[in-house]
This record gives structure tokens, C-alpha cells and sequence, in this order.
């Protein structure tokens, strides 16, 4: 039998906002993370502005012990491990110390690099000669399973622990992972999210491919364009977004809130043929990525309000909203609402797809759909195709029922999950109701 | 340097990694890193490096592999730092 799989709490480390209400004020007022970057500046990136959470040390000795963050180098664990216990904390899960750890509880955490500056600082000692000073937690850091190993050992879980990478779909691959998991009644509870490291060592190839925008550095704030005539490439971004994922049922149970419902999904990739490369995405997949999660989430296409876009603010927006359209078959004033979280916050790379996640249940659950900014100048081939008013630019106040949310990444990968406002009593044709029976 | 200056000086070094308050308030040449403060194995490098930092000293492996209480620790600090 399979389980119905709700989302019960959220946590948020992003450019523009730390801690949930933070950033539900700054995503509904369009406030931007996006700042001037002095070192990129200094190592003369093409790209000088970027979205990076601001998280303080006394913020992270709520985290963290003294011990923990004596030579801690690594801010994509850092803002891992804070997204996800404050989920766990919103979901009003226990933080108390047992000896049995809660085998019903896993996380699945993606990354696509651990403390890459830790990395750094290890291999200039390595060559120094100096491997024996590298200390106790090199490689806790720098494995790429830092992060889940990290926020397992906080909360005790016991269930499966793991770190996902798919490139820039990390995030939304943990969710769809997550979802099957409990789905199948593997486990009752997942903490599904993802997170991205800081910084140059990060960001420096995607500036060498001239994928960021280099147009921009002087207006840090209007610098990342997603659907814009003059978008000009990506702002480079990090931060993490974390959901407690668990079976309805388990969640009925202890009271908990409940945030939405994930309906499903699907993962595929282009296989870099056709239209599709290690950096480019095949349409052809793109569209039946979409197509499949609908199906799998036993939907129908017109029951879309509101989609929360990958949109980069690359040359590939027109494609993206091409390949929308097509895959649901709705065009200009029948096109759902579509935003891009990145205006705000840059492209937060593995944690764009749990950071945009989060701002989509968000959405949700409040009953808005926040402002696109920066695109006052819509580029001509995304009007072509579906109507200036799918693409609010002021912040639109209204009860919503289903969200989809996709992400794409390098290697031609596809990801789309679809969310649904908890519904306590589906009318009996609710596809994810008769699964029930 | 006298002992007790250097059982000073490690109890300052090892604070960041007890577990055991009351072994380590009362610390002698007899407490153990591991049995008795319940350092984390994994931390015990890092112990040592601090001894380094510390006294300016560098300690080798197999003089490391022993070091698992104060009275070795104070023994080791002592030859190395007479090697000086």
C-alpha cells in the first residue's frame, strides 16, 4: 500500500533571508540577497556579485559545539546542517539526546562539493608536507556526505543517511527520493533537502565557461535577470533549503502541521543526445520530465496554478518556458503563473532546488505567489509564448492548489516535483485518495 | 617548566574536548585521555597538535601512538623538549 507523503517543516538558509520568516517577508517584497563580492573582485572574476546567506558565528553556536567549529571550513555543511535542523525543529520534532537512534527517521542531503575551502586549505598543507597537521575533521568536511553525516549525528537518525548529487537538480532529486521512500513505507520520515558551498573556488568555472553575468557588477541588486530581454547569464549563489518529509499517516498521528502534500514526480535525463549536452538540456526530456511527473503525480495539466521555473537567467529562459508550454499544452493567457526565485537570490546551484522548493510550499501554504523581479524588460520569444500577466511582477495575493517545481543541471539532468495544498478530505476521484483503498 | 606548570598548561589544551567534567577538575598524571576525560578518539590528533602549537615542540608518530594519558604526555613534552 502506498503512503500519502506530506511535508511537515522547513528550513531556510538563503541570500536574501536565514530562518523562515525572514525569508517569506523578503521573497513576497522581492528582496534581493544579491551583493557586490569584493574577493571575486580581488581574484578579477569576470562576475563581482553573488547571493550568499549571512549567517554570524553566534547563529551558528546554535548549531554547533565550540568544538565542532574549531577549524570548521566548510559553509555548504554549515548552512546544511542549520536549514535542516531548524525544519526539524519547525516540524516540532524532538532534538532530545536517546541512545537508540529513531530508525524511522533518515536524511537524504545532496551536495555537489563539501568544504571546498577546507579542501583548499588541506591540499596547501598536503603539499607543505604538512598532511599530519591536517586535524581530526578534514575529512568529515570535505567528504561530500558531510552535510547528511553531520545532521545525522545531530538528530540521531537511523534510517538511511545520504547525500545526492545531481548537479543544479540535487535538490529537487533529494525531495523525489524522499518521497519514495516513504512512499513505499521504507521509512517515516525524511529530512529531504540540499545545500551549496560559498565562495570562488566554487563559482571560479562557472565564471570561466562565462555562464555569469559580467554586464552587471555595478548593480549588484538588479543583476540577476531571469526571463529578461537583457539577462546575461547567472549570478552565482549558495545557501541550503531543508523539508521533513513523512507519511501522512505518522503525521496525523503526533498533530503536526502540515505544510503541503508532494504528490510525485519525475527524474530523467536527455543522455546528452539530440538537442542535449553535458551543459545544455535536451528539450525532448525536459518536456517528458514534466509530462511523466504529472502522470505520476495524477494530474492533469490545466490543475497547475503556479510553477516556480528553473530560470537562470541564461539565453536557455526562452527554451524553458518553450518547453513548458508544450509539455502542458497551455499557452498565453492559459499559461499557469510562472516565477523565478532567482531574481533574488542567484542561482544557489545544489541548493537551488531545496531553496526553491521551500519558497514554493511557502507559497503554498501562505496563499501567494511572489514577484519576479528584474524582468520589467520580458524578453520578446518568452511573450511570443505565453502572456505578460503569467509572469507577476508585484507580489499576487491568492489561495493556490498545485505547484510545479523543476529544476535542471550538467549532464543533461531533469527533475519535477509536484505540490499540492494539503487537502485533509480529497474528493473520492483524487488519484493519490483511491491509491488508499 | 615544572609539572605542575605543565599539567596546567594540557588541562588548558584538552578543556575544548572533555567529556567527563569531573575527571578533568580533577586531572593528576594518572588521567587517561580516552578512559578517563573521554576524549573522542578521533580528537586525540587534534590534542596533540595543540601540545605542539603549545610548547613548540614536533612530536613523532610512535611517540603519538603513546600518548594516552597526562604522565605520557608529560614524559614525551619533556624529551622533546630537551631535544630542543
Amino acid at each position: 500500500m502506498n503512503k500519502r507523503v506530506v511535508i511537515t517543516g522547513l528550513g531556510i538558509v538563503a541570500p536574501n533571508g536565514v530562518g523562515l520568516e525572514t525569508f517569506t517577508n523578503a521573497i513576497k517584497n522581492g528582496i534581493s540577497g544579491i551583493k557586490h563580492d569584493p574577493e571575486l573582485a580581488r581574484l578579477q572574476f569576470s562576475c563581482h556579485i553573488a547571493g550568499k546567506p549571512e549567517v554570524s558565528t553566534e547563529l551558528s553556536l546554535n548549531y554547533f559545539t565550540e568544538l565542532e567549529l574549531r577549524n570548521f571550513n566548510s559553509s555548504g555543511i554549515l548552512y546544511g546542517v542549520i536549514a535542516g535542523i531548524d525544519a526539524w525543529k519547525d516540524a516540532d520534532l524532538s532534538m532530545e539526546i536517546n541512545d537508540e537512534p529513531d530508525w524511522e527517521s533518515g536524511t537524504i542531503f545532496g551536495t555537489g562539493t563539501s568544504g571546498i575551502d577546507k579542501f583548499r586549505e588541506s591540499i596547501y598543507k598536503i603539499d607543505d608536507f604538512q598532511t599530519r597537521r591536517l586535524g581530526s575533521t578534514a575529512v568529515a568536511q570535505t567528504m561530500n556526505s558531510g552535510v547528511s553525516a553531520y545532521l545525522g549525528g545531530k538528530l540521531g537518525l537511523g534510517n538511511q543517511v545520504t547525500t545526492n548529487s545531481s548537479a543544479c537538480t540535487t535538490g529537487t532529486e533529494s525531495i523525489l527520493m524522499a518521497f519514495e521512500r516513504i512512499k513505499s513505507g521504507q521509512a517515516k520520515r525524511i529530512l529531504a533537502g540540499s545545500t551549496s558551498d560559498s565562495g570562488p573556488y566554487i563559482w571560479g568555472g562557472f565564471d570561466a565557461m562565462k555562464v555569469c553575468t559580467f554586464k552587471n557588477n555595478e548593480i549588484p541588486e538588479q543583476g540577476s535577470r531571469p526571463m529578461s530581454a537583457t539577462a546575461s547569464g547567472f549570478v552565482p549563489g549558495s545557501g541550503a533549503g531543508a523539508m521533513v518529509m513523512e507519511d501522512l499517516e505518522t503525521a496525523l498521528t503526533r498533530g503536526a502541521k502540515i505544510y503541503a502534500e508532494v504528490l510525485g514526480g519525475n527524474l530523467n535525463s536527455g543522455g546528452q543526445r539530440g538537442l542535449g549536452t553535458m551543459t545544455a538540456p535536451n528539450p525532448v526530456a525536459v518536456q517528458k520530465c514534466i509530462k511523466d511527473a504529472l502522470k505520476n503525480a495524477g494530474i492533469h495539466p490545466k490543475e497547475i496554478d503556479a510553477i516556480n521555473g528553473h530560470l537562470t537567467a541564461t539565453s536557455k529562459d526562452s527554451l524553458e518556458i518553450q518547453n513548458w508550454s508544450e509539455a502542458l499544452d497551455r499557452r498565453g493567457v492559459n499559461f499557469p503563473y510562472i516565477n523565478s526565485l532567482k531574481s533574488m537570490v542567484g542561482h544557489c546551484l545544489t541548493g537551488a532546488g531545496s531553496v526553491e522548493s521551500v519558497a514554493s510550499v511557502l507559497q503554498l501554504h501562505h496563499g501567494f505567489i511572489f514577484p519576479n523581479t528584474n524582468c520589467e524588460d520580458l524578453h520578446p520569444e518568452i511573450t511570443a509564448l505565453i502572456d505578460v500577466s503569467r509572469i507577476p511582477q508585484k507580489l499576487i495575493e491568492k489561495e493556490l492548489t498545485i505547484i510545479a517545481k523543476a529544476s535542471f543541471g550538467f549532464g543533461d539532468v531533469n527533475g519535477c516535483v509536484i505540490f499540492k495544498k494539503y487537502n485533509p478530505n480529497p474528493s473520492p476521484s483524487h488519484p493519490s485518495n483511491s491509491e488508499l483503498e | 617548566m615544572d609539572k605542575k606548570e605543565t599539567i596546567e598548561k594540557l588541562k588548558n589544551i584538552v578543556k575544548p574536548y572533555i567529556k567527563n567534567q569531573e575527571a578533568f577538575e580533577n586531572i593528576t598524571e594518572k588521567t587517561d585521555f580516552i578512559a578517563d576525560l573521554q576524549i573522542n578518539s578521533a580528537n586525540l590528533v587534534d590534542v596533540i597538535l595543540d601540545i605542539e602549537e603549545e610548547f613548540d615542540i614536533i612530536i613523532d608518530n610512535q611517540s603519538m601512538e603513546r600518548m594516552l594519558d597526562i604522565k605520557s604526555a608529560m614524559e614525551i613534552i619533556e624529551i622533546k623538549l630537551s631535544e630542543k
